[in-house]
């Protein structure tokens, strides 16, 4: 075991895979010489030649297509999006071509996007999205979305072993703010398996990427027995792990940092509503970013994303319920 | 039946002075422009048969072709390779057949059977058969140009001498993923050659309200050279395709070949062309690759009429046993609709059929 950053992990996985197999390698903006707008391929060109740590020119729907051409001919790319934001340039070659693929003509496309995503830091209304409910109306694209270092390590390399195209979403906010021991190595996750975050009687709260961290800081924060679910994977979701923590305490708060309507609250509300009525003591609750884009100036930014407040007022609410 | 689409045996190459008019001469042997013909005659025998299927309503949806393009998909796929790949477009149904892919699974495929390359998921062209090495295309055009050259950067990561080939209609250089793809292609220098079908029309909006500057010349802008030609002269297609998957092996990057050709059926059959003046109908009608090629055998390669007459006819029968095994195959089982969204393993594309004498030894080496 190695501490490590978030981000560190995400590196460290690429690094692991693109070393253990050749025919992994990573295409992107600005991901060679300068290491990546976040520094996540810092020392890639170095190591790996600039064959394999592919800068390319500022077209996201090239580094998408082209990806999906050199994965059907054997390859494992994985794509750098510079931020989550920018997939919007490549959705047409992620949407029409490689989600389509497998099911059309029986072909795999072994690919990965990786999708910086996430505000918190004034990036404004094109650089701080959480776009995961694009991906999830899409069949045929695994999403995840870790939430510790240990997950970003092992989530990125089941992404990149798995025979389909995965968005893999790392927020920025984790990247140097979360720290964890991770295992050296090789190191999976398996994707559609959630994780018990912190054991509860009292609430659930259903969480992934950095709402996780908000439900941890609330819980220690209020004393109480609250359950934290980190999904880790959205598609593939874990349902048996949601409904089993619905059952237990019968209570749920769904928490994410995307916009409310039609996400993954409004999914796992509509599951747990389904198959654990019975056993709920309250209505399922969700605490979400407010259904607007993301604003530029701090204190409205703060005003649309969940902040801890906000999850401490939530958990509380339910649990007065 | 005998022909199934397989290629007939290569003979040795009968090169006269009068076959090296546009330089493909010396490359083919009689048997291989017997082939051009028997792939052309076959396309166009079994979209005409097509045709008939979807009028009797047995096929759902509406129905495309490529009447009067048959040249370009077979003029060009004929040059590959078998370890090369293609992405395959809707005005080219030839390629399949050069690649090896029957009529029955064409036809079946237009009918939504389970014995169709998509087993039903998906319909008309718009399909790949894995095993052939071809990724089947999406409606959003021209992104296949981006998968081709994502699967020639493959190639030439690993130093391999494979060459990708894909089409598009010059409706497609409008958009932005043709730029997208041109430039990535020529930046990296890529082994793919892009075939651009400028049939007149994108639908029906005219060459002049498609562009300002003809595709052909943005080429060099790109940094790879741009070639025209005679979208209804096979053997034009054929030798321009040849030179530009040579340079692609060589490591020369990509070539683009606009050939100039007339869709001569509407955009789909509920199309009347309407648009379209009666003196350039008129003038493409007289300008069909199948009957410019029958005469040019005849006229230069000493081909019979009896023994073009038979090919032809030989393939037409084969299309209708085609047709009939392809009505026998079942409708997809319901059950099958949710299946198949994700993959479970990588299974690598095949390879697909190199009738070229060429791939066999038939034709010079050294000139390909």
């Amino acid at each position: 075991m190695a501490e490590m950053t978030y981000l560190e992990a995400i590196s460290d996985a690429l690094r692991t895979e693109m070393r253990r197999d050749e025919t992994v390698f990573c295409m992107g903006e600005d991901i060679g010489a300068f290491g990546g707008a976040f520094k996540v391929t810092d020392g890639f060109l170095e190591e790996f030649g600039a064959e394999r740590v592919l800068d390319t020119p500022l077209a996201e729907n090239a580094i998408i297509g082209c990806a999906v051409g050199a994965a059907v001919e054997g390859l494992r790319p994985v794509c750098e999006m510079q931020f989550a934001d920018f997939i919007a340039c490549g959705f047409d070659q992620l949407v029409n071509v490689a989600a389509k693929l497998h099911y059309r003509q029986g072909v795999a496309a072994p690919m990965v996007v990786r999708l910086p995503s996430g505000g918190g830091f004034s990036g404004g209304p094109f650089h701080s999205q959480n776009p995961e409910a694009w991906f999830l109306q899409t069949p045929g694209l695994k999403v995840v979305a870790p939430a510790t270092a240990d997950d970003a390590k092992g989530l990125l390399t089941a992404a990149i072993r798995d025979p389909n195209p995965v968005c893999y979403l790392e927020h920025k906010g984790l990247y140097r703010y979360v720290k964890g021991e991770v295992p050296e190595g090789e190191h999976t996750v398996e994707l559609g398996r959630a994780r018990i975050a912190r054991e509860g009687e009292e609430m659930t709260v259903i969480a992934y990427g950095s709402a996780v961290h908000l439900a941890l800081d609330a819980a220690e924060a209020l004393d109480e027995s609250i359950e934290v679910i980190d999904l880790r994977s959205l598609c593939p979701l874990d349902t048996e792990a949601i409904l089993a923590s619905a059952r237990k305490t019968g209570k749920v708060l769904v928490a994410h940092e995307a916009t409310q309507s039609c996400g993954v609250g409004a999914e796992v509300a509509a599951l747990v509503a389904a198959e654990a009525f019975e056993d709920l003591d309250a209505p399922v609750r969700r605490l979400t970013a407010a259904d607007v884009p993301i604003p530029f100036s701090p204190p409205l930014e703060q005003a649309v994303l969940p902040q801890l407040e906000d999850m401490k007022e939530a958990c509380d609410e339910l649990l007065k319920y | 039946m005998k022909p199934v689409n397989g290629a007939v045996a290569s003979e040795p190459a009968r090169g006269g002075t009068s076959e090296r008019r546009n330089g493909a001469g010396e490359h083919l042997t009689r048997s291989d422009r017997v082939n051009l013909l028997r792939y052309m005659a076959m396309m166009r025998s079994a979209e005409e048969r097509g045709i008939t299927l979807y009028r009797q309503g047995k096929i759902p949806g509406s129905f495309y072709d490529g009447c009067g393009q048959e040249a370009i998909s077979v003029g060009s796929a004929y040059v590959l390779g078998p370890r090369d790949r293609m992405c395959i477009l809707h005005r080219d149904l030839g390629a399949h057949f050069v690649r090896g892919l029957t009529p029955d699974r064409y036809l079946a495929n237009y009918m939504g059977r389970s014995d169709g390359p998509t087993r039903g998921k998906d319909g008309n062209l718009h399909f790949g058969d894995r095993e052939l090495g071809c990724v089947g295309m999406v409606s959003m055009l021209p992104d296949m140009a981006l998968v081709a050259s994502g699967m020639a950067l493959a190639f030439k990561q690993r130093g391999e001498r494979r060459v990708a080939m894909t089409y598009f209609g010059e409706g497609s250089t409008a958009n932005g993923q043709w730029h997208e793809a041109m430039n990535f292609a020529g930046i990296h220098g890529l082994p793919v050659v892009f075939v651009l079908e400028n049939n007149g029309f994108a639908y029906s909006t005219p060459n002049e309200l498609e562009f300002a500057v003809d595709p052909v010349e943005r080429a060099a802008t790109y940094g790879f050279p741009g070639v025209l030609v005679d979208g209804n002269d096979v053997e034009a297609v054929f030798e321009a395709s040849r030179v530009g998957a040579e340079r692609a092996r060589e490591g020369g990057g990509p070539t683009l070949i606009e050939c100039r050709t007339m869709r001569m059926h509407g955009h789909g059959a509920h199309d009347d062309m309407s648009y379209v003046p009666e003196a350039m109908r008129t003038e493409w009608a007289d300008r069909d690759p199948i009957e410019l090629y029958s005469a040019r055998l005849a006229a230069e390669h000493s081909f019979s009429a009896d023994e073009i007459d038979s090919i032809r006819s030989e393939v037409k029968t084969y299309v209708d046993e085609c047709a009939k095994t392809a009505l026998a195959s079942p409708m997809p089982d319901p059950a099958e609709a949710t299946a198949g969204v994700f993959a479970d393993d990588v299974t690598p594309l095949g390879d697909g059929q190199a009738p070229w004498s060429y791939w066999s030894g038939g034709a010079e080496r050294s000139a390909a």
